[in-house]
């Protein structure tokens, strides 16, 4: 039921929004321009800031050089706006590469600060390049025309604006509803998950960048023919941050909070350029500033999470299908068992003085569960992230079904077939079981930015969803794919990361102490659904402290002491032996 | 250019760099305790020269009014929490703190206004009418919100530089103003003339540095600072209040802005706005320093100072373009060379 009323109050939304010119005065169809014009800029800023974690003070000026690139090709040239527009989008898009490609390998403020000073330096350019009008502008752009009708009027472009916004908030809610959106929201807890999953996270930064300024860009394309007049003033930085205001009011993660937030400043902007007058007259302009800084101040100490979020808990949640029955993913071929899988050979690592692995040599055999286990210190959890790409070995190698996998980072390590799991789990806990196992997924599945946003990648994504349910039905839970990961306590989000890991389609599943911080009941269950995937022919590695829960289950052990291996063997054969029990007991009585 | 015409630009601009030395050398002292990147610090810069130029006039200067919406804001702020807590105990110190000590100095601008203090009083009057403005705002603005990601903290700086801002036209008036020189002699150095003021700039740059070296290595609030910098929750369980640090590091750095104000107003005319791009040049020294080196910071500060001097004889409308462009292969460079933990921040 709620479905259809949801259709049906968007219906009649979008009909009084298309009817609008009708029954609206020009002046209130003009502030509508305005939002639509805006939210644009908002719209990529939720992609950016909202869903991805980066914050950009530049967006005005990627607005500023569509526009003027648009204006000067139009007004100047003397060609048509379409051919501004391609321009803009060119221009727009390879300076935030550029600018992107730079500073996104940093720490999230270097790209901050650097689009303030970047935001400054193209507004400078604008008002001192003689040819583009210096501080007094371009004026007399000519209008959009759409098949000989010039949209002159404000009740004209109304449609190419609104238009416009509709069909870019469609696409990006396709985008952020595929597999290169789920590894772009995951992208906000860090990079150590998703690289660990084989995600490129630099190269999904940088598009994610790239496409919010191509909002900006498309937004300042139809500023500059909307006014048909542009000029430095509206691109600076003060109207950067705005943009950030409108899309963190709205509610950063949402696309409706883009249009709402936009919504809210252009009418608040307006009411106080009534009232502020009659307050403080002569000084309303700077007052102005005052005020909206403060009320974002104000709402960032109070209400970070924006407008919608506070009005969609008044709103029942939609009822969600389980995916349906697809075909499978293509599966890789398992090795023949007893086969050597992995061989680590005189592995060194050394952090300046301290030896934390010194010459350790294993092997790991195709179908077995191997465990490395040591006392504290050991130098256990070192190897586990020589072995998962996280740290590179000083000295040694390490090569994986024949091919050399030493010093390679965690994403190609993920594509050789090697998937983990985390001591601390590393979950996305505001996504859902589903969205996270489907994480796993990513190295299997092709779809791009483009195929998503354009909605023809649903065949892969079925069968990958399909995949992500049938490994939540393995590990047991298959009963609430739309449960929030955080919701879940600590025994089942373990469960959940090995699921994760098993929609990777592995060769050889690594885990990094499965069974700490779990209670006897959950530990039985681990265990049992490692001995099933064995069963199936999967290879497991397992660091591990918990004698009891390795002792039972596994096939071989590796024993290492002050980073040294101590001895291997089977677990009857490592608990009789002498240098473990005084390892572990400090010395046999 | 011949090489007299550079050595004349080299001097300005090492002028110059040393400001930005002072600055940046405050953003990353605060930055390092506070995780604040301190966007209106350049504004507190600017507001200094207008102030000494108030007081040079005989007026009052703006920032008595702004010095007291500041104080009463945070008190009202601090004593309604403590009122909440039931600490009413604590009232008559938060009163002392954040309105008497505060309104003192401003209290006596605003009572010799229209008297010219001699020099020294003067510039002491300034620094110590300017000094309670950052501790101000980090009571009103940030410490609210003292838990937050790095980011949104970065988001609430820039709000609150508009801010700024805007209160400065408000304070201040729309006109620049730009003050006597304090040191009125021009000495020649291997046949460059060399200002006065410009080795007293210098001067103060290096004494300032050496100061805060000192600052940071010999005294215990120092070592306090440092740990606390380093790590917010150990310094926390060695019984360093975290609050009381960054009230500290704030107080620091306003000092470093004031004698950066004072040295640049008989240098530069100075707008209620000038302090934001002053900032961000300090800034590209920072970035250069990569937000936690103090030498690095005054070294890359110099470079920015100088490249400055240069840009601006060859092209003056795009000199600071060619500063912000300067941007590109040092963020480059440093995404090579800076070692950056990871910043797991889980929402």
């Amino acid at each position: 039921m709620s479905r259809q009323i949801t259709i049906a109050i968007g219906a009649v939304a979008l009909l009084a929004l298309l009817g609008a010119p009708l029954y609206l005065a020009p002046f209130s169809i003009t502030l509508l321009n305005y939002i639509g014009v805006y939210s644009l800029v908002a719209l990529g800023l939720v992609l950016l800031t909202g869903n991805a974690g980066m914050v950009s003070f530049g967006q005005a000026s990627f607005m500023g050089v569509a526009a003027y690139a648009t204006a000067w090709t139009s007004s100047v040239m003397g060609f048509s706006p379409w051919l501004g527009l391609i321009l803009a989008l060119v221009a727009t898009g390879l300076i935030a590469a550029i600018l992107g490609a730079v500073t996104l390998r940093l720490g999230g403020h270097f790209l901050s600060l650097s689009t303030i000073a970047w935001g400054l330096a193209i507004y400078f350019s604008f008002g001192n390049i003689p040819g583009l009008g210096a501080f007094d502008g371009l004026s007399s752009l000519p209008p959009i025309s759409i098949g000989g009708i010039a949209l002159v009027d404000s009740g004209q472009i109304f449609y190419m604006i609104w238009g416009t916004l509709l069909l870019t908030m469609l696409a990006i809610h396709n985008l952020l509803d595929s597999r290169v959106g789920r590894a772009l929201r995951a992208l906000r807890g860090g990079n150590t998950l998703v690289e660990s999953l084989g995600v490129n996270a630099l190269q999904i930064r940088l598009v994610t960048f790239v496409i919010a300024a191509l909002c900006a860009a498309l937004s300042g394309w139809l500023y500059a023919h909307m006014g048909r007049f542009v000029s430095p003033t509206p691109f600076d930085v003060t109207m950067s941050i705005i943009f950030l205001m409108m899309a963190m009011i709205g509610g950063s993660g949402y696309l409706l909070g883009a249009v709402l937030g936009a919504a809210i400043i252009i009418l608040l902007k307006n009411g106080i350029q009534d009232v502020l007058p009659k307050i403080a007259p002569g000084s309303s302009g700077q007052l102005e500033v005052v005020v909206f800084a403060s009320l974002f101040i104000l709402f960032l100490q109070r209400a970070r999470n924006g407008i919608v979020p506070f009005i969609a808990q008044w709103i029942p949640e939609p009822r969600r299908e389980r995916p349906p029955q697809a075909e499978l993913l293509p599966r890789q071929p398992q090795p023949a068992k007893e086969t050597a899988l992995m061989q680590v050979d005189a592995v060194t690592r050394r952090f300046g003085g301290l030896i934390a692995v010194n010459d350790v040599s294993f092997d790991v055999r195709a179908g077995e569960i191997l465990a490395l286990i040591g006392p504290n210190g050991a130098g256990k959890t070192t190897m586990f992230n020589v072995i998962t790409g996280a740290l590179r070995p000083s000295a040694g190698r390490i090569t994986f079904a024949g091919k050399d996998i030493t010093g390679a980072n965690a994403a190609k390590i993920a594509a050789a077939g090697i998937a983990r799991t985390f001591q601390h789990v590393k979950l996305r806990p505001k996504m859902t079981l589903i969205d996270n196992v489907l994480l796993g997924t990513y190295g299997r599945t092709k779809a791009g930015f483009i195929r998503s946003a354009l909605r023809l990648d649903r065949a892969e994504e079925a069968r990958a969803r399909h995949e992500a349910m049938r490994q939540l039905e393995r590990v047991g839970l298959g009963d609430r794919p739309y449960e929030l990961a955080g919701n879940l306590p600590l025994g089942n989000q373990r469960v959940l990361e090995i699921a994760r890991a098993l929609a990777a389609d592995p060769v050889l599943l690594v885990l990094d102490e499965p069974a700490a911080g779990l209670r006897r009941q959950e530990k039985l269950a681990l265990a049992e659904l490692l001995r099933t995937l064995r069963a199936e022919g999967l290879t497991i590695l397992l660091v591990e402290h918990d004698m009891d829960f390795v002792m039972g289950l596994v096939d071989r052990i590796v024993v290492m002491e002050f980073g040294c291996k101590l001895c291997e063997g089977e677990p009857a054969k490592v608990r009789a032996d002498a240098r473990v029990q005084e390892a572990y007991l400090g010395g046999v009585a | 250019m011949n090489a007299q015409i550079a050595a004349i630009l080299a001097i300005d601009g090492i002028a110059s760099g040393a400001i930005y030395v002072l600055i940046a050398i405050g953003f990353v002292l605060i930055f390092a305790v506070t995780r604040i990147i301190f966007v209106p610090f350049g504004d507190i810069t600017a507001f200094t020269a207008l102030t000494l130029a108030s007081l040079e006039n005989k007026q009052m200067p703006g920032t008595v009014g702004m010095v007291a919406v500041l104080a009463v804001m945070a008190t009202l702020m601090e004593v309604f929490s403590l009122w909440r807590k039931g600490a009413l105990g604590k009232i008559p110190a938060a009163l002392f703190f954040y309105l008497a000590l505060p309104l003192i100095p401003a209290a006596i601008a605003w009572a010799t206004a229209g008297t010219l203090l001699p020099t020294p009083l003067r510039l002491l009057l300034t620094v110590a009418v300017i000094l309670p403005i950052a501790p101000l705002l980090n009571r009103i603005v940030y410490q609210p919100i003292a838990d937050a990601t790095v980011l949104l903290l970065l988001i609430v700086s820039v709000a609150l530089h508009f801010a700024m801002s805007g209160l400065g036209l408000l304070f201040f008036g729309p006109e620049g103003v730009r003050t006597q020189s304090l040191v009125d002699f021009t000495t020649f150095i291997a046949g460059t003339p060399v200002s006065g003021q410009a080795m007293l700039i210098l001067g103060s740059a290096i004494f300032f540095s050496f100061l805060l070296y000192l600052f940071f290595n010999f005294t215990l609030y120092g070592k306090a600072l440092h740990a606390t910098a380093i790590n917010r929750t150990g310094a926390r369980l060695m019984g360093i209040r975290p609050q009381q640090a960054c009230t500290i590091a704030f107080l620091l750095g306003s000092v470093l802005a004031a004698v950066s104000g004072i040295l640049i107003a008989p240098v530069n005319t100075i707008f209620y706005d000038s302090g934001f791009l002053i900032g961000l040049k300090s800034f590209v020294g920072a970035i250069i320093g990569g937000m936690v080196s103090f030498p690095v910071t005054a070294i890359g500060s110099m470079f920015v100072g100088i490249l400055e001097g240069f840009a601006a004889f060859l092209s003056s409308p795009f000199k600071d373009v060619i500063v912000f462009s300067i941007l590109i292969p040092v963020l480059l460079w440093r995404s090579y060379t800076l070692v950056h933990a990871e910043e797991e921040d889980e929402e």
